[in-house]
Parts: C-alpha cells; sequence; structure tokens
C-alpha cells in the first residue's frame, strides 16, 4: 500500500515537472536568447544555455529607435497604466457602491444595461468610439486611452465589486448611519476598508490588462515618441527595417518584468479573485 | 466569409482543447500532493503573460523556420515546415498558443473541484465504483456548472481574438488565420471603411449572442444545479 503510494507521488511529480518544462520552456527560451550572442539564437535555436552571456542586446534594445529609447516607452506605459488603474478604482467602487447599497430612479434598467455592457464584444464600440475622439480631437492624445477608465471602464470591475459589496453586512451601514455617518461616509469608512481584498483584484487585472492592452494604443497614438512599450516591440518586426531578434528578445523579457513582479506578489489576491469571479 | 470560417474553425478546436487541458491538470493538482501550489503557478504563467505582444513575437520565432520548435524535431529527424507561413499550419499554431494559456479555467476548474464533497466519492467507492466511473458520475455532473460558465466564457474570448493573429501571422498565410477580429480592424483602420466594420461588430456581436444563447438554452439538459435538487 505505501510503497503504491511513493510510485504514484513519483509519477505525479515525474509528470508535473515533466510537463511544467515544456509549459516555460518558452519563456526560457527567450531569456536565454535575449543573452546569446546574435548569430547564435538561431543556429542552436533550441539550446537554453548561450555559449556566452552577452548584455549587449540590452543595451542596444533599450537604446531604441531613432532617438526614442525603450526608456520612453516605459515611461509611456507607465504612465497610462497608473492613470488608468486609478480611474478604474475611482470610478468601479463608487458606482458598485451605488449600485449595491443606494436606492434610486430606474436602478434596475440601469443594472440591466450594466449587465448588457458587460456581454458586448469591445469590437461593437471599437469604431464609433473611434469616431467620436476623433471628432473631439483626441486621437493621438492619451486620453482615450485614460479617460474612459474614469467614467466607468470596464462594467465587469463593476459588477464584481457589486457582487462584493451585497456579500457584506447591512449592519454596518446602518450602525454607521446612527452614529451620524453621511452616505459617502459609509462608503469611505466602512464599504471601502472591507472591500480591499475585491480591490486587489480589481487593480491587478486592470494593470495586466493595460500594460498588455495592444489595441486601443495601436489606434490611437501615432507618434513614436507615444507609443506604449507593446507598440515599441512591434517596431522590431518592422519590415522595414533590419531586424534585431537579439534585441526583441531582450526588450520582451524586460516588458514581461513588470507583469511577473505583480504576480509574485499578490499571487494571493489573483488566484482567489479568479477561482471566485472567473476573471480572465 | 473566409474570416468567419477560421475564427469558427478556432474557436471549435481552440476552446475545447483549453478546457480539456484546464480540467486534466486541474484534476492532477487536486490530489495533495507536496507542492502542488508551486507547480500550479508555474501552469499559469503563461495565462498572465499570454495577451501580451512580447508573447507573440516570442511565439513566431519560437515556431520561425529557424526556429526552436523546428530545431528540436531535427533531432527527431524531421524537417520541421515554417510553421507561421505555411497556410496547413498557421492556425494550429495559433491554437496552440491559445490552448497554452489554460491557466485560468484550470484555476476555476480547480475552485469547483474542491468544492465537491469527499462523501460522494468514498460512498461510490463503497458500493464498488471505478475511478473512472466515479470521474463519469460525478466530477463531470458536479463540475457541469463550472464547465457552463468556463465554455461560455473561453468562447466569448476566442470569437475576439486579435492580438495573437495579428502579430504573428497578420491574418495569412492565404488569409488562413484572419481572424474576425483581424479582418474587421483591416476594414475599419487600413481601408478606413468604418460602417463597413462597424456592420462587422453587429454581427459579430449577433453571432455571439446567438451561441451564448444556444448554450444557455442546451444548458437546462445537462448542467446540474444542486440547489434544484437535480434535474
Amino acid at each position: 500500500m505505501k510503497k503504491d503510494k511513493v510510485l504514484r507521488s513519483f509519477f505525479f511529480h515525474f509528470f508535473v515537472i515533466g510537463f511544467g518544462l515544456v509549459m516555460v520552456y518558452p519563456i526560457l527560451w527567450s531569456i536565454s536568447s535575449s543573452l546569446k550572442p546574435e548569430f547564435e539564437i538561431f543556429k542552436n535555436a533550441s539550446s537554453l544555455i548561450p555559449s556566452e552571456i552577452k548584455w549587449d542586446n540590452y543595451v542596444k534594445g533599450w537604446s531604441g529607435f531613432g532617438k526614442i529609447t525603450f526608456g520612453t516607452f516605459f515611461f509611456n506605459s507607465g504612465f497610462i497604466t497608473f492613470f488608468v488603474v486609478l480611474g478604474t478604482l475611482f470610478s468601479s467602487t463608487l458606482v458598485a457602491f451605488g449600485f449595491a447599497r443606494l436606492k434610486f430612479h430606474f436602478k434596475s434598467i440601469l443594472f440591466v444595461l450594466l449587465l448588457a455592457t458587460i456581454m458586448l464584444p469591445s469590437q461593437v464600440t471599437l469604431i464609433p468610439q473611434y469616431i467620436m475622439f476623433h471628432k473631439i480631437g483626441w486621437v493621438n492624445t492619451y486620453l482615450p486611452l485614460i479617460v474612459p477608465a474614469f467614467i466607468g471602464g470596464v462594467p465587469f470591475f463593476i459588477f464584481l465589486l457589486i457582487q462584493f459589496i451585497k456579500g457584506l453586512p447591512r449592519e454596518l451601514d446602518e450602525a454607521a448611519i446612527i452614529d451620524g455617518c453621511s452616505t459617502f461616509g459609509v462608503f469611505w469608512r466602512i464599504i471601502l476598508p472591507l472591500m480591499k481584498p475585491a480591490i486587489a483584484t480589481v487593480a491587478i487585472f486592470s494593470f495586466y490588462w493595460t500594460w498588455d492592452d495592444f489595441m486601443t494604443p495601436l489606434i490611437y497614438l501615432n507618434d513614436t515618441d507615444m507609443f506604449t512599450v507593446s507598440l515599441g516591440l512591434r517596431m522590431f518586426s518592422d519590415p522595414s527595417s533590419v531586424t534585431a531578434w537579439g534585441q526583441m528578445f531582450a526588450m520582451s523579457v524586460l516588458s514581461l518584468v513588470p507583469t511577473f513582479i505583480i504576480f509574485l506578489f499578490f499571487q494571493k489576491y489573483l488566484v482567489d479573485g479568479i477561482a471566485t469571479t472567473g476573471i480572465k | 466569409m473566409t474570416a468567419l470560417k477560421v475564427t469558427f474553425l478556432f474557436v471549435l478546436v481552440s476552446v475545447p482543447l483549453k478546457l480539456v487541458f484546464a480540467l486534466f491538470i486541474a484534476m492532477l493538482f487536486a490530489k495533495k500532493y507536496r507542492g502542488v501550489n508551486a507547480y500550479r503557478t508555474i501552469y499559469y504563467i503563461p495565462s498572465i503573460i499570454g495577451g501580451s505582444v512580447a508573447v507573440a513575437v516570442m511565439w513566431k520565432q519560437l515556431f520561425g523556420l529557424d526556429g526552436a520548435i523546428n530545431s528540436i524535431i531535427a533531432h527527431l529527424g524531421i524537417n520541421g515546415p515554417n510553421w507561421i507561413a505555411h497556410p496547413d499550419y498557421a492556425l494550429s499554431t495559433l491554437i496552440i498558443l491559445v490552448v497554452w494559456q489554460f491557466g485560468s479555467p484550470m484555476l476555476i476548474f480547480l475552485a469547483g473541484l474542491k468544492q465537491i464533497p469527499n462523501e460522494l466519492y468514498e460512498a461510490a467507492a463503497v458500493d464498488g465504483a471505478s475511478k473512472f466511473s466515479q470521474f463519469l458520475k460525478i466530477t463531470i455532473p458536479m463540475l457541469t456548472p463550472i464547465i457552463f460558465f468556463n465554455l461560455i466564457m473561453q468562447m466569448v474570448n476566442g470569437f475576439m481574438t486579435f492580438t495573437q493573429s495579428f502579430l504573428i501571422t497578420s491574418g495569412g498565410p492565404l488569409d488562413r488565420t484572419l481572424f474576425y477580429a483581424v479582418y474587421l480592424y483591416e476594414k475599419g483602420f487600413t481601408h478606413f471603411q468604418m460602417g463597413y466594420a462597424s456592420a462587422m461588430a453587429w454581427i459579430l456581436l449577433i453571432i455571439v449572442a446567438v451561441f451564448t444563447s444556444l448554450i444557455f438554452k442546451s444548458s437546462s439538459l445537462w448542467v446540474y444545479y444542486e440547489s434544484e435538487g437535480g434535474k
């Protein structure tokens, strides 16, 4: 019996580690390719160990295109992401509080509308939105990327927070109101602090989606010095320039670093968030 | 029309594959072995970075003519094609990329598996049910609400796939990976036929809505809700 168990555990670990290696192989491969000298990348393509470690790719890759370095791209991405996360948290917590706790006219109709927008594929609003932003002259600015987050942004987050607030005991609100707390006070002092886990989930996902977003910046940004990291990376595969693969891998790896750091630090929130809400 | 066909094919193949993988791995991780949490993290990594441009460009090189995949199978004596540029393989390459990111359905399945009361398995074991029939008669029925949820989420996402195809194959070769979203982008922002693209977007919405409601309609036949005391 015991021997059987040991054997089974052995097979489990053997299989999981083996398959896990296959899973992370592409990532390890790009890290190693980013350290290989240019000529070696495709010569010994499958090997994970560079013959010599060269940091050249990072240095050259960072210097970017023309006068614009990857520092600019990272700054731009960081700037946009910061404000989008801030805006998302601001708007979604307030709106969610309204739906979950307050009574107002047309609440049920508005709630149905909110649910409908969750199901709406983003492509449907893409073009009208573009035309609208074009008319008010916001194309080639960061406004179309940031402002929507402040006015609702991702309805799914609102829905998620509503569900969370509904799970909090109403007695807390009532007690606070009896003690003379205003409606906003209830939100600020009672609900917000209790919502921390849900807020963390929203913040993390909003970070990921904005950092990785490719289509929105692609459509709205034209000037190279305004590009995000995603767009910057794409310039490496631009057919008009000679592709420097090593540099491309180096910058790709760098672009993943923030994602990894967030993942390592907030893994618990992330895993709980996915398990309970089913975000992608 | 090509775009629709390609997208349907992509969704029909990638979504079930992804869910089967996710369920299989989740079942493995539901057992209490040491280090399961660490494994779970590693298996989830592709999913957090999966949507980024970095992964798309990486994938392109990995499956390129001189890429790592060909280099590996060359050791087995096979001369690999240029996966990305070959009309017969390009779509499969993208499907592999999407299936590779099975992390979130896996985590959702895992949470679901933990909800299944152990007594059910114990009772079945006492009655002499084999592991396999336990899986068929207990695990699957108890998981149907979660399968249902994952199915809808992944389907909607599948229909909207853009970045991967746009960056890796740009819809080519011979339009074999011309996803609906990519075609829509081309119409709207390369040819500036905004009206046409808007109409396409609405068709997409209708298609997704029809599929979703079909799955919803069929759900009463196969989804088991405990609170309703079975069917």
